[in-house]
């Protein structure tokens, strides 16, 4: 399969590539979720700007106060990343676990949530993480929290003309005891439902609690009311039982062939509890 | 508008010409005759197109040829040495990893991304190394002891 022609610019800096981007124009990144829909023609695009080659925006840096991840680390690198794995470990711990070697070797964070399929991992990772999203464009750089990202089925806060250069993981007592847990679609690894989950524990009690879910909704969201239900509370199997009733709460749970709307929403409760109980 | 791109393929500097939408794959059968590259699924599932691109296991029906500009290229072509089998090749021919053989290929050069970064691997590790390629031949089983058979001879010498 072939894509349908369109006009190939290679970029070799951020401004660059912001110089290149029009309204017909679309981001190419590790393009593992661009070049199918290209090949498949549910896309097509005038000019395709590659920010690939982009060294700038690759790298994983370890600050005082938070991990900055580039746009354009692969998932692989993210795998690999110690600084990650102490400051963040339910980065790592997901990042094995998408999709196969080969596209941990190209894909990007920084595509992964450009993209925003309702199923992909990072999206809930990066709610539990409380992470903020940074943006340029042409009149200078702004930056997103994670929580105001996610607008919709493939929607996001980014707007046309932009780009996503890095993404922040703040290093906080939560995000250093994190977990990732997922119940993968057996062919493609996407999450059928997965769950980040982060809490700074005072013995078994999460003193904060962030909970990511993707799979289930349109869009990857938090449970806010579980985690309120949940802040102070000791994390043991009838006190999480509880709490999870309300799990759905607010969102419309997505239905296919691989899971019904029932089913979906039972994953979702058992790979939260799994994760929870992983904090204690 | 056609793009002028030199690949270093299997050590050997290449040139061509190519359309922005043109596939690393087809790049590498039909321009530069390399068809071990085996076209499977085309839908970055199957593994069967799986190249090294500057030294990583990739798909190569999901990068664009002119994406592999100034870029190094490794096929199953480039893995025997002096007319010897790479130690991965040996193994499939002495466990009999193959039956069909499509997917072949592309079971080697994945397998010879793991052996660089883990040379002794475990079952279950080969197991998840091989997530994204498929066999619909062997069971897997003999895939998995060909390339403990390499692993053993490679005495962690990479790839």
């Amino acid at each position: 399969m072939i894509p349908l022609s369109f006009n190939y610019k290679k970029a070799n800096s951020v401004d660059e590539a912001l110089s290149m981007l029009t309204e017909d124009s679309k981001v190419l990144g590790g393009g593992h979720s661009l070049i199918p829909a290209l090949k498949l023609r549910l896309n097509s695009v005038e000019t395709l700007v590659d920010i690939s080659k982009i060294d700038a925006i690759k790298g994983i840096n370890d600050n005082e106060k938070s991990v900055t991840v580039g746009g354009g680390a692969t998932h692989a690198s993210i795998a690999a990343n110690s600084a990650l794995a102490s400051a963040a470990p339910m980065m790592a711990e997901a990042a094995h676990t998408i999709g196969d070697i080969q596209v941990r070797n190209m894909g990007t964070i920084g595509g992964s949530i450009a993209h925003a399929d309702p199923a992909a991992d990072w999206p809930a990772v990066l709610l539990a993480a409380d992470a903020n999203v940074v943006i340029k464009n042409k009149d200078g750089q702004r930056e997103v929290d994670i929580d105001q990202f996610f607008t919709g089925f493939y929607e996001t806060a980014l707007a046309e003309g932009e780009i996503i250069t890095a993404i922040r993981i703040p290093k906080t007592g939560f995000n250093s005891n994190s977990v990732y847990e997922k119940f993968k679609q057996p062919a493609s690894r996407f999450a059928i439902v997965g769950v980040a989950a982060c809490g700074e524990m005072d013995g078994k009690t999460p003193k904060s609690l962030r909970i990511g879910i993707t799979g289930l909704a349109e869009r990857a969201f938090r449970p806010m009311e579980v985690e309120k239900a949940l802040i102070g509370k000791e994390l043991n199997e009838a006190n999480i039982d509880a709490a999870l009733g309300n799990i759905a709460d607010g969102v419309s749970v997505m239905a296919d062939h691989y899971a019904s709307e029932k089913y979906r929403t039972h994953l979702a409760k058992v790979y939260t509890k799994r994760a929870l109980l992983r904090l204690v | 508008m056609k793009h002028k791109i030199s690949v270093n393929i299997n050590g050997k500097q290449c040139e061509g010409e190519v359309e922005g939408r043109e596939l690393l794959v087809n790049f590498l059968r039909e321009h530069q005759s390399l068809t071990g590259t085996h076209i499977g699924c085309d839908t970055s599932s199957c593994g069967a197109c799986t190249i090294h691109l500057n030294g990583a296991a990739t798909k190569s029906c999901t990068v664009l040829a002119v994406q592999a500009d100034g870029a190094e290229v490794t096929t199953i072509e480039g893995m025997a040495t002096n007319g010897e089998l790479h130690p991965l090749q040996a193994g499939f021919k002495e466990e009999h990893g193959l039956q069909c053989g499509f997917c072949t290929p592309g079971m080697i050069m994945t397998a010879a991304d793991l052996l660089k970064n883990n040379p002794n691997p475990s079952e279950h590790e080969i197991r998840e190394a091989l997530e994204g390629n498929i066999c619909r031949c062997t069971g897997y089983h003999n895939i998995v002891r060909s390339i403990q058979h390499a692993a053993k001879n490679m005495n962690g010498v990479t790839a």
